[in-house]
């Protein structure tokens, strides 16, 4: 399957909308609390929502949070030139060009020094009509010591089939800084996803990433990658993804220590009821000592394809880089242990599926958390 | 309650079980001998109904019905329930979750998962995957818990006195002693042991190599399994004294004969 898209049938300019928060969100709120958004901000320490392609919300409940849209940020800090265009290659490819040459929003969110942010910051990027393409840039910027959880919920409307999200998100984590980036796609059928995601770490920060997609799309193409520039810094991504039937997923990690005492790990869980999914992920290390693990498994449900491809490159001696993956189908053994316990073989088969997609590991916030399990629950009853 | 005629099974190609025939009566306790490799393990599992574990002859009838070619979740629903010797991990699956399941059609659906757990000193283990890097003791403790939820009538033991130390195996002995009196009726003043006995009915079948079961379970009675067919009947003590002594060179004479 082709991954180029056919940018001109998306309108990329004059979707205006309706600038009403209250209206909007009463109108999608089941979309968006499948995204993860919290419509009342309780346990939210600040918002950012992005309809079509205008900003409708920024806002912050905290001191030392600073959330700003990107073209606003763009216009009070001379340009960000420290940070714009400083992670992500804006020649990279076509969809780096086009976004460069069209910003719609963003979100700019900044912590200062030393603040740990308890709640999770939240922001949503929605497209809610047809033919919409959303070109939005991200900047995250964590200054020495501070902590902060942001989660991203991208979706469309119900009743979008089509639309096109170019999304160029950099994350800069200062000395000692901490990032939770938790992300949610849910999209339609028809929707095509470029995010274009880069983050350079610095001594002793600390970046996980949570990447959830559950959903149909039409094609997503990923490949975050991070920079362990400092020494003591870790990176952890946790990928868990479902294609199903029409959908072509590409998504994978890549980190890159090259400092001393780095750490990295990419683990991926991939199901396939009938789409296709590659998962590449990268590990690769410049310095030593410098620890890297990768763990990649998918299950084949039905038909479809699962191509993973872990990849270890190590410059220095001394590296530790290792890999585990497997793809297949649900062992027989597993079935039959379970229904031994009186479990019949659709429930051990679902039981087992849905411990393969448990999101104990990403550590989110318990509303987050039931979003998911009622997603998870819904993709299953069309898995057998 | 348990009742095997003229039992072959094959695995593969390889016929495991040549011509078993065993009845285990309601409320009594059955052992099961035998050198490696020579069937018994495949005897609970084609019990138990797994794949892989052709019936080409035969049948087993469980309290009264034909349960030869019923699924797996049927005879556990029946109550049949099985101590695994090597149980697969299920990632993402918590053992209290896995637990909770266990009671869905067991006869007291309302269990308490912390006091069962309790029980078995195996509180810390509840929020971990199931068998996820859990020691040979550790799943023993975790295969009890789970018939302790299930309450079956007729239970299977694989060896369940296999990887564990001697300070685990008298709590594991009680366990199995509790499970095979109906989950801990004990002796009573004031109830006759005629109406104790009638309360809840449970049978057992239990595989050992070193007996060490034995020093915990009221056995009633004891057979060698060799090379797919049953020899050797007795007193369990008896045989285990006997095999101890001599291998199992009795037994080989007593099949030549």
């Amino acid at each position: 399957m082709s991954e180029q898209i056919k940018i001109d049938r998306f309108k990329l300019e004059g979707m205006e909308v309706e600038q009403d928060l209250q209206q909007f969100v009463s109108k999608y709120k089941e979309e968006l609390e499948m995204a993860g958004i919290v419509v009342n901000e309780l346990e939210r320490s600040g918002t950012y929502l992005h309809l079509n392609q205008n900003p409708l919300q920024c806002k912050s409940h905290q001191s030392g949070l600073e959330i700003l849209d990107i073209k606003d940020a763009l216009s009070k800090y001379d340009g960000l030139p420290d940070y714009y265009w400083k992670a992500v290659d804006k020649n990279k490819d076509e969809y780096t060009k086009l976004a460069a040459s069209k910003v719609h929003g963003g979100y700019f969110i900044r912590v200062s020094k030393n603040v740990k942010i308890k709640d999770p910051v939240q922001s949503c990027l929605f497209i809610k009509d047809e033919n919409v393409g959303q070109s939005v840039h991200n900047i995250v910027v964590v200054e020495e010591g501070a902590e902060v959880h942001i989660i991203t919920g991208c979706a469309t409307s119900h009743k979008v089939k089509s639309a096109l999200h170019l999304g160029i998100s950099e994350f800069f984590l200062k000395k000692g800084a901490k990032l939770t980036f938790t992300m949610v796609h849910n999209w339609g059928e028809q929707v095509e996803v470029r995010p274009r995601t880069v983050g350079i770490l610095e001594q002793d920060a600390v970046f996980q990433s949570n990447y959830i997609l559950l959903k149909p799309v039409k094609i997503v193409q990923s490949f975050p990658v991070v920079y362990l520039n400092g020494s003591g810094a870790v990176a952890r991504f946790n990928s868990i993804l479902v294609a199903t039937p029409g959908s072509y997923i590409n998504s994978g990690n890549k980190i890159v220590l090259n400092a001393p005492n780095t750490r990295g790990e990419i683990i991926s869980r991939a199901i396939t009821t009938g789409g296709e999914i590659i998962a590449p992920g990268v590990i690769e290390a410049n310095n030593v000592p410098a620890k890297g693990h990768l763990e990649c498994k998918g299950l084949i449900l039905n038909d479809g394809v699962i191509h993973a491809i872990p990849e270890l490159k190590g410059t220095r001696s001394g590296v530790e880089l290792s890999h585990e993956a497997a793809v297949g189908k649900i062992a027989q053994e597993e079935i039959e242990y379970l229904m031994a316990r009186g479990l019949d073989e659709d429930e051990a088969t679902s039981t087992i599926v849905r411990g393969f997609m448990n999101v104990d590991i990403m550590g989110l916030p318990l509303k987050l958390k039931q979003a998911i399990d009622k997603i998870i629950a819904e993709t299953e009853k069309d898995m057998f | 309650m348990l009742v095997i005629e003229d039992l072959h099974v094959k695995v593969g190609d390889r016929e495991v079980l040549k011509g078993l025939n065993l009845e285990i009566k309601s409320g009594e306790t059955f052992i099961l001998f035998g050198p490696n490799g020579s069937g018994k393990t495949s005897l609970l599992m084609t019990l138990m109904g797994f794949s892989g574990y052709k019936v080409v002859k035969g049948k087993i009838i469980f309290k009264g019905k034909d349960i030869t070619n019923l699924p797996v979740y049927e005879r556990a629903r029946m109550g049949i329930g099985m101590s695994f010797q090597r149980p697969p991990t299920i990632h993402g699956l918590k053992t209290r979750d896995l637990v909770q399941m266990c009671a869905k059609y067991a006869q007291n659906k309302e269990i308490d998962v912390l006091n069962l757990a309790k029980k078995v000193n195996f509180l810390d283990f509840l929020d971990r995957d199931i068998n996820s890097g859990f020691s040979g003791g550790e799943i023993k403790r975790s295969e009890l818990l789970q018939l302790m939820a299930q309450q079956p009538d007729l239970l299977l033991f694989d060896e369940p006195e296999s990887g564990v130390d001697l300070e685990n195996m008298a709590l594991i002995g009680k366990i199995v002693k509790n499970l095979l009196r109906g989950n801990g009726e004990s002796p009573r003043p004031d109830v006759p042991m005629k109406e104790l006995k009638k309360i809840r009915q449970v049978s057992g079948l239990i595989i050992t190599h070193t007996g060490y079961i034995l020093d915990y379970v009221n056995a009633d009675r004891g057979q060698v399994l060799m090379n797919g067919q049953l020899c050797c009947e007795g007193r369990p003590r008896d045989i285990l004294e006997h095999i101890s002594k001599f291998g199992y060179k009795e037994c080989v004479r007593c099949l030549n004969k």
